[in-house]
């Protein structure tokens, strides 16, 4: 009886949680009423008429305007949601069990990397078109150990400290790389000059509002030209748990799921900053980890605690990039031919195909 | 073949030929080493049926290919490498046009090894077109170079040369790049794009040298241009990859081609149908519907693609029942081949047919051995789905053995899907 104090309209409001909680009070009601005719009737009538109600099933949690009692209706709605799922899951998990060995096998939870759309440019491996194209492009003179890196690492100008201290780092990660003060020089200018000094790479960091924000990254003697996006950038101090600074070896190089013709691509750019030697020594790995068309980048100290078992520690900065444009040809923004530019609108529309 | 809708050079050297609707791409290379030096730089049909394609690559060569063949037939030196490379290639009845870089034009009679006109067509030519409607006529143009045509009868004076526009408001020399250009059938008129993102008309016979009509498109050069068969649009693309179509009467952009993702190299519209195929290094050919601009097929070829040849099939002509006669009837081409391919220790795929025929030109530089480095592709039994999409790339070596290699190609946007299921299927399979 306390129930039916409820007026109507506030019935309108709750109705859709209070469903089955009101369809419980109809019967409750519509059997006390059968039995109390004349003493109920005024409080009752409105919902005898209608006994057998119908909730609008447009009705949805949003309608109610009363912030607090949509906030509870939703917490309600929620819970519900959840008791229902913990129900489920307990269900399976017993169905599970006592099916034993005959049970089926556990689905794969789905994720973005698993439904990615198939890249039809992934190259195989046994491919000889790709093959050939790979060892006589830009970076041959490396891979066939005829050169050695040599980095020249510059900023935009008037770069404030964060950018300043981030290149003084990425110096100490990339073996034989420079740093150099731009000092407003046109970098068509600079890029002669780097090649008569037997430069192999110039690295131009750009900075926007005290934090560096963009990477240029020119293979020397007529290589591409890449152009990143640089976000999340952690300093050396700003990294916990961190071992003692790196030391001049040669770090080695890890390249994570480049897998692509354009991965592959970028995946050489990056091998070719770092000089190749099998006999590691000095235990540095640098790692670029490509995830969903973000590649990562972090610096560790390594060391094999048994032959299953490795200590890690994080050094050095960290940093992600997001590829922009791949430019054929040394840097020439204006003129130059482009192999890859992100476009937006085109490309980011579907959330599984991914381009490196 | 002549079933073959596109004819495409890449960088590597590989002469390439699509067939859009049986969904195959072949390779053809004229040495069985892939050689960068090689690499196509220009290509054109060798006369007016459409059986033979001239290739020129940039070691100065030229070379024949007959598509019937499906062989390099010969070849002959036009011209030194350090001259530059093709800019500019067209057959002459029976002689060649070709352009170098350094902007010497010349006019090669058959059989013989020194050009009978030449003509310095200024410092640096991009590219020299024929006219279609007279072919002893070309345009050429170039970095600094104005749009001049000549007429091969009579090489001394160019019958037009372009006027540089105007100075700017402040009197400055406004610069000029040409980088490709075209004859409007119908009329005497040449469009032209250039580096600075700008589209000019020319009209020789009007009195007025500079251009007629001026339009611009985007900020970045244009670096291709191509003519589709109504008359009074034309499609450019820029070294970003995004293609326009231009309606030359006002010279005003009437919509945007949407898909490629690097710099285009080469564009054509096909002869009779309005579709347009476009290459560039983005590795992909693409072909679009000019009526209502959607991507149609899109087919990735491994190599950055350099210039580009439409023939007049009809891309979306074929339809089941045929493929499946023609597979029949190649399969037992193939069978018949079979044994006389034996004495001849070569290639048995139905593409490859090498003769000693072809060895009687003088240049004739590759060996019978040497064509066989085909991919050649099966129309793959099992896929009779129409909706297949994944054709299986043969690389046989002179044993027999294939090795297969995909070729992975979508029909349109709204195939993907599905073709991404069976492409990971497939490559499962693979793998396993």
């Amino acid at each position: 009886m306390d129930f039916t104090e409820v007026p109507v309209s506030d019935q309108g409001k709750g109705k859709k949680k209070k469903n089955k909680k009101t369809k419980k009070q109809k019967v409750s009601e519509e059997g006390e009423a059968r039995g109390d005719d004349i003493d109920t009737k005024d409080g009752v009538k409105m919902e005898r008429t209608e006994p057998v109600t119908v909730f609008p099933p447009t009705f949805s949690v949003s309608e109610i305007k009363n912030k607090q009692r949509r906030h509870l209706m939703f917490m309600k709605l929620k819970q519900d949601k959840r008791k229902q799922k913990i129900m489920l899951k307990k269900k399976k998990k017993k169905e599970r069990e006592a099916l034993g060995d005959k049970a089926p096998p556990k689905e794969v939870p789905k994720t973005i990397e698993n439904q990615r759309v198939y890249d039809e440019t992934t190259v195989d491996p046994d491919d000889e078109e790709v093959k050939f194209d790979e060892e006589t492009d830009e970076f041959a003179a490396y891979f066939n150990r005829l050169t050695n890196p040599k980095v020249l690492i510059t900023t935009s100008d008037r770069p404030r400290g964060r950018t300043v201290r981030f290149c003084e780092q990425l110096a100490t990660v990339i073996p034989n790389a420079h740093v150099y003060y731009r000092r407003g020089l046109a970098l068509k200018r600079i890029i002669p000059q780097c090649i008569a000094r037997d430069f192999t790479y110039l690295m131009v960091i750009n900075e926007d509002r005290k934090m560096p924000n963009g990477l240029v990254l020119c293979h020397l003697p007529d290589g591409p030209t890449a152009h990143f996006k640089v976000s999340s950038v952690r300093l050396r101090k700003e990294i916990k748990r961190r071992g003692k600074d790196p030391t001049a070896h040669h770090p080695e190089v890890i390249l994570n799921n480049f897998s692509t013709r354009l991965g592959h691509s970028i995946g050489r750019l990056f091998a070719a900053l770092f000089p190749q030697d099998p006999h590691f020594v000095g235990r540095q790995v640098a790692t670029f980890h490509n995830q969903r068309d973000f590649i990562f980048f972090r610096f560790h100290r390594y060391i094999f605690k048994n032959e299953k078992k490795v200590g890690i520690r994080e050094l050095g900065p960290r940093f992600t990039l997001k590829l922009r444009s791949l430019q054929k040809g040394t840097f020439d923004s204006k003129f130059g031919e482009y192999e890859w530019v992100l476009k937006r609108h085109e490309m980011d529309s579907c959330r599984r195909k991914f381009q490196l | 073949m002549s079933v073959m809708d596109a004819w495409l050079g890449a960088e590597t050297g590989l002469l390439k030929g699509v067939s859009v609707s049986r969904k195959q791409a072949v390779n053809f290379s004229s040495s069985s080493c892939l050689d960068r030096a090689q690499e196509v730089r220009a290509l054109s049909w060798a006369g007016p049926g459409e059986t033979e394609l001239l290739v020129g690559s940039a070691d100065g060569l030229v070379r024949t290919f007959s598509a019937e063949k499906g062989t390099f037939t010969s070849s002959r030196r036009c011209g030194e490498p350090h001259e530059g490379c093709f800019s500019g290639l067209h057959a002459l009845g029976s002689a060649l046009v070709t352009c170098t870089e350094k902007g010497a034009v010349r006019v090669w009679k058959e059989h013989s090894d020194v050009p009978v006109t030449e003509v310095r067509a200024g410092e640096h030519v991009h590219r020299m077109r024929q006219s279609p409607v007279a072919p002893h006529r070309v345009a050429t143009g170039g970095k600094e170079t104005p749009v001049k045509i000549w007429d091969l009868e009579n090489p001394d004076k160019p019958m037009f040369t372009a006027k540089n526009l105007r100075d700017t408001w402040l009197d400055l020399r406004q610069p000029h790049w040409v980088r490709d250009m075209a004859f409007i059938p119908g009329t005497d008129r040449l469009v032209s794009c250039t580096g600075y993102h700008q589209v000019h008309v020319y009209d020789p016979s009007s009195p007025q040298r500079r251009p007629v009509l001026e339009a611009v498109f985007g900020e970045y050069p244009l670096t291709a241009l191509s003519l589709p068969v109504d008359g009074h649009t034309v499609a450019v693309a820029n070294t970003q990859g995004q293609m326009a179509l231009l309606d030359l009467r006002k010279g005003l952009v009437c919509g945007v081609l949407k898909g490629a993702s690097g710099s285009v190299r080469a564009l054509q519209c096909h002869m009779t149908l309005p579709l347009i195929a476009s290459c560039g290094l983005d590795r992909h050919l693409r072909i679009h519907s000019l009526q209502d601009r959607k991507l149609q097929h899109k087919v990735y070829l491994k190599s950055r693609l350099n210039c580009l040849l439409f023939s007049s099939n009809d891309p979306n002509a074929e339809a089941k029942p045929v493929k499946v006669k023609e597979e029949e009837e190649e399969e037992d081409e193939v069978w018949d081949k079979m044994e006389s391919v034996h004495e001849d220790r070569g290639a048995h795929e139905e593409d490859c047919v090498h003769e000693d025929r072809g060895a009687h030109e003088e240049d004739c530089v590759h060996e019978d051995r040497g064509a066989h480095e085909e991919d050649c592709v099966h129309e793959d039994r099992g896929a009779h789905e129409e909706d297949c999409v994944h054709e299986d790339d043969c690389v046989h070596e002179d044993r027999g053995m294939h090795k297969e290699e995909k070729v992975q190609y979508t029909k349109g946007k709204n195939k993907r899907k599905t073709d991404s299921k069976t492409g990971q299927k497939k490559t499962k399979k693979q793998k396993n």
